[in-house]
């Protein structure tokens, strides 16, 4: 069941990046933006939990759950440790995420070149 | 020869260019970033299953899916599924991993730093800017409500 939830909530949250990108002519990048900022917010109001305990990795995945992250990690932070939690919260949770892709990405740049794209 | 205003320009436009396909293009993108969760959950079950705790959990299935997105993205695999699958491929972390790593190969040819390395931001930047700012606002009335 949990398997079903995570396919339909992450493929529905792919479809409406597909409506703003074919409807809007929002370009990728601002999609992502978009997408990461409305996760944060959605987390603040506290839609968003309710979603990641019913789909897992169907709501984390999607970059909504980036944003989630975020305002987690900013919540316990400030909680912790009061207005400096502030500045270190958000940077705190996303940092192995980060550290991930930085360090793919300069591993495959260094191994690889680069071809034509078409 | 007659001129033309912009508005009978991009209704000419319009009427030439093909039906765009939204259906087709929202099944695809359901299909491939259901199918992408959908073994993020796999792994997050396989790695809760080993006993890690669920913040652990996350940030390793998070490393599973960057690291075989880059890989992918290194061989031109995730470009060709992009083609299709749109924001499928983008909305998942896959995509955030696929638009660090597709820059950085991109612009080897300009150099390990100029090139490489600040490349890898040209979309990350943005998105890390806009997600800490909206997280320091949220952190701000958090801390103002804590204080009340």
């Amino acid at each position: 069941m949990n398997f079903l939830w995570a396919f339909v909530i992450g493929g529905g949250l792919c479809i409406i990046g597909q409506l703003l990108i074919d409807l809007t002519a929002m370009t990728p990048a601002r999609v992502l933006v978009c997408y990461v900022v409305a996760g944060v917010v959605l987390s603040a109001i506290g839609l968003y939990q309710p979603l990641v305990d019913l789909a897992g990795a169907g709501a984390s995945v999607p970059l909504l759950g980036f944003g989630h992250l975020l305002a987690q990690g900013v919540q316990k932070a400030v909680a912790e440790t009061g207005f400096f939690g502030v500045l270190t919260g958000g940077f705190t949770a996303a940092a192995g995420g980060i550290a991930v892709s930085l360090t793919t990405g300069f591993i495959a740049a260094v191994l690889t070149r680069s071809k034509d794209q078409n | 020869m007659k001129r033309i205003s912009k508005q009978e320009y991009s209704e000419m436009t319009k009427r030439v260019s093909p039906p765009s396909k939204i259906g087709q293009n929202c099944l695809w993108a359901f299909c491939v970033g259901g199918a992408i969760c959908l073994l993020g959950e796999i792994l997050r079950q396989n790695f809760l299953s080993m006993g890690l705790t669920k913040e652990l959990a996350g940030l390793a299935v998070s490393t599973c899916l960057i690291v075989l997105s880059g890989a992918t993205t290194a061989l031109g695999w995730y470009h060709q599924l992009a083609c299709r699958a749109g924001a499928g491929t983008l909305v998942p972390i896959t995509g955030f991993a696929n638009a660090v790593v597709s820059p950085a190969i991109e612009f080897k040819c300009e150099g390990l730093v100029t090139g490489v390395a600040a490349k890898m931001f040209i979309i990350a930047g943005p998105v890390i800017v806009y997600g800490i700012l909206t997280s320091e606002i949220y952190g701000i009335v958090l801390w103002i409500f804590s204080k009340m």
